[in-house]
């Protein structure tokens, strides 16, 4: 989001998903598409197998989509930053670069072209261990493409330097042409449902819906008017892994969380569970007793989406209308419906007769939804932005001119990741999703069929590791890092890469978060969950059996 | 017009043709309805299961309307005297390549209750079809009166394979149309399963004729979207869920970001079964195996169904007007004392733009602080 943001103006996918066939090129990195996105793969894989594209991944593990792929290239984690400027290096070596497109459309060329001119295939090749040949190959497919899509995902996103990795596939894809074309475009695969639609909303910190910003006054004077208050307040609030220590060292006192699990899916969640404690009061809403919901004072039961009428925007840009179809259980209620009669209790009544009610208050205050109404996308989502009820929606941005104006090249040099491997932590942990589980496993782990195939967290390892560490495929494994330690089943395989092991998320019992390193992004604050040292002494034979 | 390059004339209506168009684009393209079985929209075309038969004048044959390019003055006649006997006949080999018993012993009645009566009277365990109502080849037979029995039914060869807790594959219903092949190699590309063996022990196969839990099968399920008969079927809806007992509501998937157009078979405020929304974005029809599978969680008896209150260190069930009025009096307190920037909200990825939007405000608006994030950076 940040990196993007910065590069172009906007955070979002640039592209929408049918574009993907239309690429010649597909460039996918950090993301383990057919696990996460599997019907964003089928249209991979068809453009790959079926349609003649090349396919290029960039990724530590053999993930299944590298089947597919006519160059796999296999970087060591956290060297993202790297292998893209070697790839830069050897496209403007070669004179391979969109000259016109670099001199019409962006700024900030010139510094890149020298903090590049480092990152010989060579130099590239010691960091990243991806051989100089290949590098090279590989720019030449990217840069030799009329059209290149780069898709990527928390792969990229999850690291301390991830804004850093985000903006230096922003300058990939401009050094070649590829935005506000079909077919192009840096394109972030969104993880859940509506996380684009939890920001376009101002479900972020520093700004309201459409990305207005609050320390803006103009734009704070707009909303207290049309949301009959005084004043807002203009200092950016706390990003979600500020308010863990914030909640730790007592300057936050009670916090209000809506379907989330934080107590899974934080990093470094030993810490995260004792801040929580620490709280004068917790209110979680939510449709099950989730880890967190379980240490809250009060817990409010919420209607699922099959349950309630309203809109998500999905990964594209996309809003799309969520229709009710069944009754919510006993006294579960919408969630917008809880929020209103809280806040009338407070003295500030919020009263709506229905979603369609806020929808069109949304589109008043909201200058890219304003044209999106339910009567609009009754058969088909609208992407935004789309400024007026004659707008067609914007599929792809950035077609005349970036939303910022010319994009913005940053000159990025590689930084090590936070956490390297050593004596004591030998081997290099990242952490994922596997297909048949979702996130926390609240919603996925209530289907027997789902929990038959994917029953219990597992620690994918590389044979050569399980022969090095003794592990048997199949028996039980204890792992440790310097925060905490867990026990997964063994799977020996050869998608991992000999030095890291792998581990799902999702399983409370078994949460892979009780290793992971909260160090942050500076920029972002996303955590970084892809690289964290792991305990030697614990994938020793101890392993029990039980 | 003058200019008869791309001019074709179906039932007597002349009509023009896009270049690469088969009969059947071409046909449809005003409104002509020629019947398909085997044809996968989006999929190379087969031609197998004869179905789709036409007679174009001047041409030795019937030709496959889904195979065949549509080529300047063509003049094609979709449902003549001699079509429709061909179409007949197809049908009725197929209905005998099978355990195909809803339309057996001469019935053409139209109801279920009806149709199992017959088969309990008929003695043994003759299992009803779960596809009975959604059946693309029963239409077709009610269409052109096709009653089943003029050929004697093939034995089945393979038996019923149930080894996953999705779908159920019964080979006795299968008609080889290759629909589910497509849909898994051309559609979804999980390249899964595949035509096995030759003649009359053809069968569709997964890795070597296994069962799909040991194949390369994700369970995305496009192939039992695919299948136009009972071969194919999901183990939960499977004789639980009749077509007619359910009302579809088109909604939004709930899980990754890809926003796929579901619909949602709901049986007596429960939903049973999902499928994709062929023709609409983004998805056009594809789902994955949570989108399809995954919906358990919806009727869970683990779902909360009133606010807690905790005391003593554990829950009591609470009224909404307590437990409101606890949050509100709370959150009031905690400001008053500590300043409105001592509450943090988390909204969610996971509701409605609505939602957040009222989140955002209640946060802004009503607490009085910038303090809202959720976990998309998680």
């Amino acid at each position: 989001m940040a990196g993007l943001a910065a590069a172009f103006g906007s955070g979002a996918m640039t592209n929408p998903i049918g574009d993907i066939e239309q690429a010649d090129v597909i460039l996918i990195t950090g993301s383990n598409t057919t696990e996460n996105h599997p019907v964003i793969s089928s249209f991979i894989k068809r453009a790959a197998l079926l349609k003649g594209r090349r396919l290029i991944v960039v990724d530590p593990r053999r993930i299944k989509i590298a089947r597919y792929a006519h160059a796999w290239l296999r970087p060591h984690l956290g060297t993202d930053v790297a292998w893209i400027n070697g790839m830069m290096h050897v496209i403007i070596a070669e004179n391979l670069h969109a000259r016109d497109f670099v001199a019409a459309r962006t700024t900030g060329f010139e510094a890149l072209r020298a903090t590049v001119a480092a990152y010989t295939p060579e130099r590239v090749a010691q960091i990243t261990g991806i051989p100089a040949a290949e590098l090279i190959a590989a720019a030449r497919i990217y840069a030799g493409a009329a059209r290149a899509s780069i898709l990527y995902c928390m792969g990229i996103t999850q690291h301390t330097t991830g804004t850093d990795n985000v903006k230096s596939l922003a300058n990939l894809a401009m050094l070649c042409g590829n935005l506000g074309i079909t077919g192009g475009g840096v394109n972030p695969l969104r993880g859940q449902n509506n996380v684009q639609g939890a920001c376009d909303m101002g479900g972020l910190p520093d700004v309201f819906s459409g990305y207005q910003k609050v320390a803006d006054e103009a734009a704070r004077r707009r909303m207290a008017a049309a949301w009959g208050v005084d004043e807002l307040p203009a200092m950016a609030g706390m990003k979600v892994t500020q308010m863990v220590p914030a909640a730790h060292s007592g300057k936050l006192k009670a916090m209000y969380i809506i379907g989330e699990n934080p107590l899974v899916s934080d990093p470094d969640l030993n810490h995260a569970e004792k801040s929580f404690e620490k709280l004068e009061f917790l209110v979680v809403q939510d449709i099950f007793l989730t880890e967190t919901a379980r240490q809250a004072d009060v817990v409010l039961p919420a209607a699922c989406h099959a349950e309630k009428e309203g809109t998500f925007s999905n990964t594209e840009r996309r809003v799309q209308r969520v229709r009710k179809a069944v009754e919510p259980p006993g006294e579960a209620r919408d969630d917008w419906r809880i929020l209103c009669d809280i806040a009338a209790r407070m003295g500030r009544p919020m009263a709506y007769a229905d979603s369609r009610e806020i929808m069109e208050e949304i589109r008043r205050v909201t200058p890219s939804y304003a044209g999106i109404s339910y009567e609009r996308i009754e058969q088909e989502g609208l992407h935004w932005p789309c400024p007026n009820p004659e707008h067609p929606g914007t599929p792809i941005l950035h077609r005349e001119q970036f939303t910022i104006g010319k994009g913005v090249f940053h000159a990025i040099e590689f930084v090590p990741p936070a956490e390297t491997a050593d004596r004591d932590y030998p081997l290099y942990l990242t952490t994922g999703r596997v297909l048949y589980q979702y996130h926390t496993g609240t919603m996925t782990m209530k289907s027997g069929g789902l929990n038959e195939i994917a029953p219990e967290c597992f620690v994918e390892i590389s044979p050569a590791d399980a022969r090095a560490y003794e592990l048997q495929d199949g028996g039980l494994a204890s792992i440790a890092s310097r925060r905490g330690r867990i026990q997964a089943r063994v799977h020996i395989s050869p998608k991992a890469v000999t030095g890291t092991v792998f581990l799902p998320f999702h399983y409370a019992r078994a949460a892979a978060n009780r290793l992971t390193n909260a160090a942050l992004d500076p920029v972002s604050g996303i955590p970084e969950f892809k690289v964290c040292r792991r305990y030697k002494g614990g994938v020793k034979p101890t392993a029990s059996r039980n | 017009m003058g200019d008869t390059a791309n001019l074709i004339v179906i039932n007597g209506t002349e009509t023009t043709f896009e270049p690469g168009d088969t009969i059947l684009d071409a046909a449809r393209r005003i409104g002509i309805d020629i019947p398909t079985l085997c044809h996968l929209k989006g999929a190379t075309a087969t031609g197998a299961c004869r179905v789709c038969l036409v007679e174009v004048q001047g041409a030795r044959s019937l030709v496959a309307a889904c195979a065949m390019p549509a080529a300047p003055r063509m003049v094609v006649a979709t449902e003549s005297a001699k079509v429709v006997t061909a179409r007949r006949l197809v049908i009725q080999l197929l209905l005998a390549s099978g355990n195909h018993n809803c339309l057996v012993k001469g019935s053409d009645g139209r109801s279920f209750e009806a149709y199992a009566e017959r088969l309990a009277r008929a003695g043994g365990n003759i299992e009803p079809c779960p596809a009975w109502g959604d059946c693309r080849l029963q239409e077709l037979a009610w269409r052109y009166e096709v009653t089943g029995g003029r050929f004697s039914p093939t034995p089945p060869r393979y038996p019923l394979e149930d080894v996953n807790p999705f779908i159920v594959r019964d080979f006795s219903r299968c008609i080889l149309c290759g629909r589910c092949v497509q849909a898994c190699n051309e559609v979804q590309v999980n390249q899964a399963i595949h035509f096995g063996y030759r003649g009359a022990r053809s069968k569709i196969i997964a890795a070597g004729d296994r069962p799909y839990r040991e194949s390369d099968c994700v369970f995305c399920g496009e192939c039992v979207q695919a299948c136009p008969t009972g071969a194919l079927v999901e183990k939960e809806a499977r004789h639980a869920v009749r077509p007619w007992e359910t009302r579809r509501v088109r909604t939004t998937c709930t899980y990754c970001g890809v926003g796929c157009q579901t619909e949602l078979h709901v049986k007596e405020n429960r939903v049973v079964k999902v499928t994709g929304v062929p023709g609409a974005a983004p998805n056009d029809g594809r789902l994955c195996v949570k989108g399809r599978f995954g919906f358990d969680f919806i009727a869970s008896p683990e779902r909360l169904t009133t606010p807690l209150i905790r005391e003593n260190g554990s829950f009591r069930q609470a009224s909404w007007e307590e437990a409101a009025g606890l949050v509100a009096r709370r959150l009031t307190e905690i400001r008053a004392a500590h300043g409105p920037d001592s509450i943090g909200v988390l909204t969610s990825a996971r509701i409605t733009n609505e939602e957040n939007y009222i989140a955002q405000k209640f946060t802004r608006a009503v607490v009085g602080t910038n303090n809202i994030d959720h976990c998309a950076r998680l």
